[in-house]
């Protein structure tokens, strides 16, 4: 058995001690905005918050991140800036690999507001609709809504 | 209300009753527009199936899309359209994907089919018409319910209003009403400036749920009891697998069964991790396959020496050997495009629900007529009414959803299960098993006159065939002409708009079809793109030879050819066209026509002549596609095409070893990234002319754009794609 705590949620669950925490959250906990693309670190969409940190879940084991909170796009709030600006500067298109992005970029301005640094970041990402220039976007209007509120 | 609205569907007894449905019948003449009243009650159930939009009583405006959304935004944009003539209040707007069926096709494809940038031109028309008898009925339904004339009545936002009294009814309120109301004949349409959402800024409807993770893509969906298949594939293309280890891969732990299918072999299992665990355990040997020793080397030398043997005539116009003969210079040259994968950013995959009885299918696909109509039923054995296609949201599509080998391959296994399956490709399958947009070799020799005009242009173009797979009897003569537009295009095919833009006077195409074994599809633009590449890299050549500027070489070949003209004016005036730029730095301008849209973009690039790196600065785009619906999408479309383009610029390119494909993930077969995109400017030029497709139209001129601003910086002209450092370093090198 492997306790997780996902989304502020605790479950106990009957999995392989080898399985990757990405289906993990997918295929027990029905999760489904957590993307599979590459499976090996790659691509970032199927990245979340471990501790407040942006991994990957397709390279951790479900084992490896017991104990530990784990936030995956379904439990980053619906007014988070960044969820925000993605729709304000209609970032998406196939939005496959967005939650990755989206988890990414909440990640790092939560420690620093420096859009270029999350930008330069960005290069371990993948999208093969082209979003790269909105994603640009995103990340400085998710700035100014956080400086807006005072968040940054 | 709740009261009536519950004696009306006593009354009826149908789903019908529930709302006002406007559906479209396909008539050899187009489309009718119908609704209840017109709808025999036996047959209410099956309108609400061939529905386009329902407006219910709690205020709603549902619509069922045909074309598949894989990000190109186009739910939106025919959202806005109905949503427009039916003056809908857009806060009341759904959009979902319709299960397939005969009234979704299309009438630019004659299918129900996502591709060729055909989904809002196609429908553009029909469903302005079905907006606006929406409105019209509902304006009765108002008029009749007040006893006022119609005339005194207005539509308004999603509501009725009666303009002596100030009295009004919102469309939810009105929709049982009208439902039983005929449609009125020949509804009038808005004028384009009574647009409330058409050419505004309307944002996309399907982001929120993207944004919140909700969106279940087809990787996403689930049934009750499924099991989950994976394939264990062919290493090398031909190659049959000559023993497995079934018990082995039987005896995991959650496997269920396993059994070979000609895709492979499938092990099938209570999860996906079981059943990767099944194959893992399978121990397949294969034999070497068609072409055991075949690597890029062996690749390239094929196509580039196919181009030595004889061809079929494609267009033959004029003379060209005359013209040849006589011209005051010749410029001859050799190109050669590789083969590149979609790589989707979701794997393919695809659930169904296989019985004896009816089969459901679940599929993340740009197609459903052929897997619909054609597939399934040979399969399975049931007629296509007793087959249900879902299309389920898509992690991008790029042409390779319009290949339905992996809903076949899941029809295959479900029919051996009998229980509802999903089929999962991992990305190492995905890029391995993908079918590329295909490889080309094209040799050209053109003529000038003494005044450096062009007088002939000979082409000879080798290449995959994607016609060979979907519809062989398409070969005409040896010759696939999809394989060459933006070159030569079918007779009589407005359409596909893909003749060569220039005037030529002496033009002959022939064409070989490659015999390698290596599969294509549609790649976002089909071969126009790559055919650009060489056409406008040429025209560059050519312009060069000729010693005029490449805008005024390209202009004075397009003397007859408006549009194309005017995206290259409009282009060139926005990105100051002829002003100095600093050493080591270059300008490359191209355009193309294709799928009814003209583009012409200007690339900026900087080189770095002593290692052949080089970055693209800035990209300038002019679009005419006619009336920009949505105006902000035909942006981000554009956008998004341009970066895919310039990925296949900087470095993609499938790698083959030993028969079969060696590029297998994202590490090494990696697309361009974020650091790597340059500024894009689009432009959209105001236009009254037909209306032309726009996910796809912005690919073609990026690499050639970018290639000619590469020689423009350096000299070196670059014949191949990708420009590596190390050809870019070569050609330079050579000068």
């Amino acid at each position: 058995m492997i306790s997780l705590n996902v989304n502020g949620k605790n479950y106990k669950l009957d999995v392989p001690q080898d399985m990757q925490l990405l289906w993990v959250i997918r295929d027990h906990l029905k999760l489904t905005g957590t993307k599979y693309a590459c499976g090996i670190g790659e691509c970032g969409s199927c990245t979340v918050h471990i501790n407040g940190k942006a991994e990957r879940a397709c390279t951790i084991t479900a084992e490896e991140v017991q104990g530990k909170e784990i936030t995956t796009i379904e439990g980053l709030p619906e007014d988070h800036p960044v969820k925000r600006a993605w729709i304000e500067e209609q970032v998406v298109q196939c939005g496959y690999c967005q939650p990755g992005m989206i988890m990414q970029v909440a990640a790092l301005l939560s420690e620093s507001p420096d859009a270029k640094k999350v930008i330069n970041s960005m290069d371990d990402f993948i999208c093969r609709c082209g979003t790269h220039t909105r994603v640009k976007k995103g990340v400085e209007t998710a700035i100014q809504i956080m400086r807006k509120e005072g968040r940054a | 209300m709740n009261k009536s609205i519950s004696r009306r569907e006593f009354l009826k007894g149908s789903l019908a009753a529930t709302g006002l449905t406007i559906a479209a019948s396909v008539t050899p003449f187009g489309y009718k527009v119908l609704n209840a009243s017109e709808t025999k009650k036996d047959q209410l159930a099956s309108l609400d199936s061939i529905a386009w939009f329902k407006i219910t009583p709690d205020n709603m405006v549902t619509m069922f899309m045909g074309p598949s959304e894989m990000g190109q935004g186009t739910h939106t944009s025919l959202a806005m359209v109905i949503a427009d003539e039916l003056e809908a209040d857009w806060s009341r707007v759904e959009v979902r994907h319709g299960k397939a069926r005969k009234e979704f096709i299309n009438a630019v494809m004659h299918d129900q089919i996502t591709v060729a940038s055909s989904s809002v031109r196609a429908f553009y028309q029909p469903l302005r018409e079905m907006g606006a008898a929406g409105r019209a009925v509902l304006l009765k339904a108002a008029a009749s319910t007040w006893k006022v004339p119609e005339n005194e009545c207005k539509a308004f936002n999603g509501t009725v209003k009666h303009m002596k009294s100030g009295k009004s009814l919102t469309y939810g309120e009105l929709c049982l009403k009208a439902a039983e109301l005929p449609l009125p004949k020949d509804p009038p349409l808005k004028k384009e400036g009574d647009f409330r959402y058409m050419g505004k800024f309307m944002p996309r409807l399907d982001i929120p749920p993207k944004v919140s993770g909700e969106t279940v893509y087809g990787l996403d969906f689930t049934v009750p009891d499924m099991l989950f298949a994976v394939l264990a594939r062919p290493p090398a293309y031909g190659a049959k697998h000559t023993s497995f280890d079934q018990k082995a891969a039987e005896a995991v732990k959650g496997v269920k069964k396993v059994f070979p299918i000609p895709m492979g072999i499938a092990v099938c299992a209570e999860s996906l991790d079981a059943a990767w665990k099944g194959r893992d355990a399978l121990n397949v040997k294969w034999d070497r396959g068609a072409i055991p020793g075949m690597d890029n080397a062996y690749i390239e030398k094929t196509i580039m020496a196919d181009l030595d043997r004889p061809g079929s005539t494609a267009v033959k116009k004029g003379d060209v050997k005359k013209a040849l003969g006589g011209a005051d210079k010749k410029v001859k040259a050799t190109y050669f495009v590789p083969y590149v994968a979609h790589a989707t950013m979701e794997p393919m995959n695809c659930t169904v629900h296989v019985r004896k009885d009816g089969c459901d299918i679940w599929a993340p696909t740009q197609i459903q007529t052929v897997p619909h109509m054609i597939i399934a039923p040979q399969i399975t054995g049931l007629p296509p009414e007793k087959i249900n296609l879902y299309t389920t949201y898509m992690g991008c599509g790029l042409g390779r959803r319009g290949r339905p080998d992996f809903i076949a391959e899941a029809l295959i296994v479900g029919k051996v299960l009998g229980k509802p399956v999903k089929v999962v490709w991992t990305r190492e399958e995905d890029i391995k098993h993908d079918a590329f947009r295909s490889a080309m070799s094209h040799r050209i020799e053109a003529g000038l006159d003494s005044q450096g005009g062009l007088t002939g242009w000979a082409h000879k173009v080798v290449s995959g065939s994607i016609m060979k797979a979907i519809n062989p009897k398409g070969i005409k003569d040896g010759v696939d002409m999809m394989s060459l537009w933006g070159l030569a295009d079918f007779p009589n095919s407005p359409a596909f708009n893909s003749n060569i833009s220039y005037d030529i006077p002496n033009f002959y195409v022939e064409f070989l079809l490659s015999d390698l074994p290596i599969p294509v599809a549609p790649w976002r633009s089909i071969q126009n793109a790559p055919n650009a590449f060489v056409i406008e890299s040429f025209m560059d050549e050519l312009a060069h030879a000729a010693g005029k500027d490449p805008l005024a070489f390209r202009l004075e070949a397009l003397k007859n050819n408006k549009r194309a003209g005017r995206v290259l004016r409009a282009v060139a005036e926005k990105a100051d066209w002829g002003k100095a730029v600093p050493r080591g730095q270059g300008r490359g301008i191209a355009q193309h026509r294709c799928f009814g849209s003209y583009v012409a973009q200007v690339a900026d690039v900087t080189v770095n002549e002593k290692d052949g790196t080089f970055k693209v600065d800035r990209v300038f785009v002019a679009v005419d596609c006619g009336f920009a619906v949505n105006p902000f999408n035909i942006k981000t479309q554009i956008e998004g095409a341009v970066t895919l383009a310039l990925s296949t610029v900087l470095r993609e390119e499938v790698m083959f070893s030993k028969g079969g494909v060696k590029s297998a993930n994202f590490d090494d077969y990696s697309p361009i990234r974020m650091t790597e995109i340059p500024d894009i400017e689009v432009h959209i030029v105001k236009s009254n002319d037909k209306m032309g497709g726009i996910g796809e139209p912005g690919t073609p001129p990026l690499a050639p754009a970018v290639a000619n601003a590469v020689f423009n910086a350096t000299g070196a002209r670059l014949r191949r794609i990708p420009l590596t450092p190390d050809r870019v370093l070569a050609a330079i090198k050579a000068l």
